[in-house]
């Protein structure tokens, strides 16, 4: 989505009425976001939205990238967010091979998730159950963390359904998201 | 398990951004490096070790070892090479200090080829601003790109402003002119 360096358009303020909704749509979609929500998104601060290119909306706090939002799509956390709170967001792990097609742009495919390198829900090797056990539905938004790694290096939207993907080990896993040094990364506010 | 307090605190490099750990898929990887080493001891201990490299590498058949070190050069190239680019402009670019008469004895100063040093125009307007106290404001040139207009006859104080405070701008690339064209075609038209 941010493959090319971008510039920020016109920056305005959030009505606190949007800024209501904003906050209870980022719940909705991360409810373990619950505790650490007036932190992150302070009732009493203003938050701004700031224009992107290609129809994409970036809240801010300040010169803070929040989250983000293609359209009407799934609002997505910016990845500083998923730095600092990990386990509060759906996440899988690519093997490490991965790592620098993800970095250069590329769409993420199955094989990454489904080699013994990468980690899907329920993956017998992942004691701790860092990864969840319940199978994640084409369409949920899902941070992607790397063998060997300990941060997430990128957030994008499962294209497939994380059973049939188990199944088929092939195609396209993620849409085009956002990925460490990419154009939404290096954005200077 | 431990439970973690938050937000977590996560470090990220000086030199290409991200966290440390993901500078060996950079173009950068050797500055990268010397900065960890410089700023967090601990962790470039870890990352960098003998163990943690074979550990890297044990991870991928040695086909795709070959094609990440294929890339990882490629990607040092390139990034050598914007560098070179970046430097060469740096070199032949000229920041021009411009002094406008508007009215009689009224001035304004416009200065141009900031960016060219990686500066960023709006950013320095208003420090312009703040500094000399007065209207400062970034206008379109026409034939493309941007100035930074000031309010008065500031010339020499910019000059000097630049000097001291934008250290990667060599004092041989800032030039003082006087714009008197209007003048002169208004002469002309008379
Ligand atoms: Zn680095």
């Amino acid at each position: 989505m941010f493959k090319k360096d971008i510039t920020s358009g016109a920056k305005s303020k959030v009505k606190s009425s949007v800024q209501r909704t904003i906050r209870q749509k980022v719940l909705d979609a991360y409810p373990l976001l619950e505790p650490y929500i007036e932190d992150i998104l302070p009732k009493k601060e203003q938050l701004d939205l700031v224009k992107l290119p290609d129809r994409v909306s970036l809240y801010t706090l300040q010169s803070t990238p929040l989250f983000f939002q293609h359209m009407d799509d799934a609002i997505l956390p910016h990845l500083t967010i998923v730095h600092r709170y990990p386990n509060c967001f759906p996440r899988l792990r690519i093997d490490r091979g991965a790592i620098r097609f993800v970095l250069s742009g590329a769409t993420l495919m199955a094989p990454g998730l489904t080699s013994p390198g990468g980690r899907l829900p329920g993956d017998p090797n992942d004691t701790e159950g860092r990864y969840g056990k319940e199978e994640l539905e084409a369409g949920t938004p899902v941070v992607i963390e790397a063998e060997g790694k300990e941060t997430a290096c990128m957030v994008g939207v499962l294209k497939v359904g994380t059973a049939e993907m188990k199944k088929t080990k092939k195609g396209q896993a993620c849409e085009a998201g956002h990925y460490l040094g990419d154009g939404l990364w290096t954005l200077s506010l | 398990m431990a439970t973690e307090s938050y937000p977590r605190t996560v470090l990220y490099c000086g030199v290409c951004t991200l966290p440390p750990e993901y500078c060996e898929f950079g173009g950068t990887t050797r500055k990268c490096e010397e900065w960890l080493e410089e700023n967090k001891p601990e962790l470039h201990k870890k990352l960098y070790s003998q163990e943690a490299l074979e550990q890297n590498l044990s991870a991928l058949s040695l086909d795709a070892q070959k094609r990440a070190e294929k890339d990882s050069q490629k990607k040092a190239a390139k990034a050598a090479a914007a560098e070179a680019r970046d430097a060469e402009t740096r070199a032949s670019s000229k920041i021009l200090i411009k002094r406008i008469e508007r009215n009689k004895r009224k001035y304004v100063t416009a200065v141009q080829g900031l960016e060219a040093f990686g500066l960023d125009i709006k950013k320095v307007a208003k420090d312009f601003g703040k500094k000399f106290a007065t209207g400062s404001s970034v206008t379109k040139v026409p034939g493309g790109g941007e100035e930074i207009t000031v309010q008065g006859d500031l010339s020499e104080d910019i000059q000097e402003y630049i000097e001291e405070n934008y250290k990667n701008v060599p004092d041989d690339n800032i030039e003082l002119i006087e714009d008197k064209k209007k003048k002169k075609a208004e002469q002309q038209a008379v």
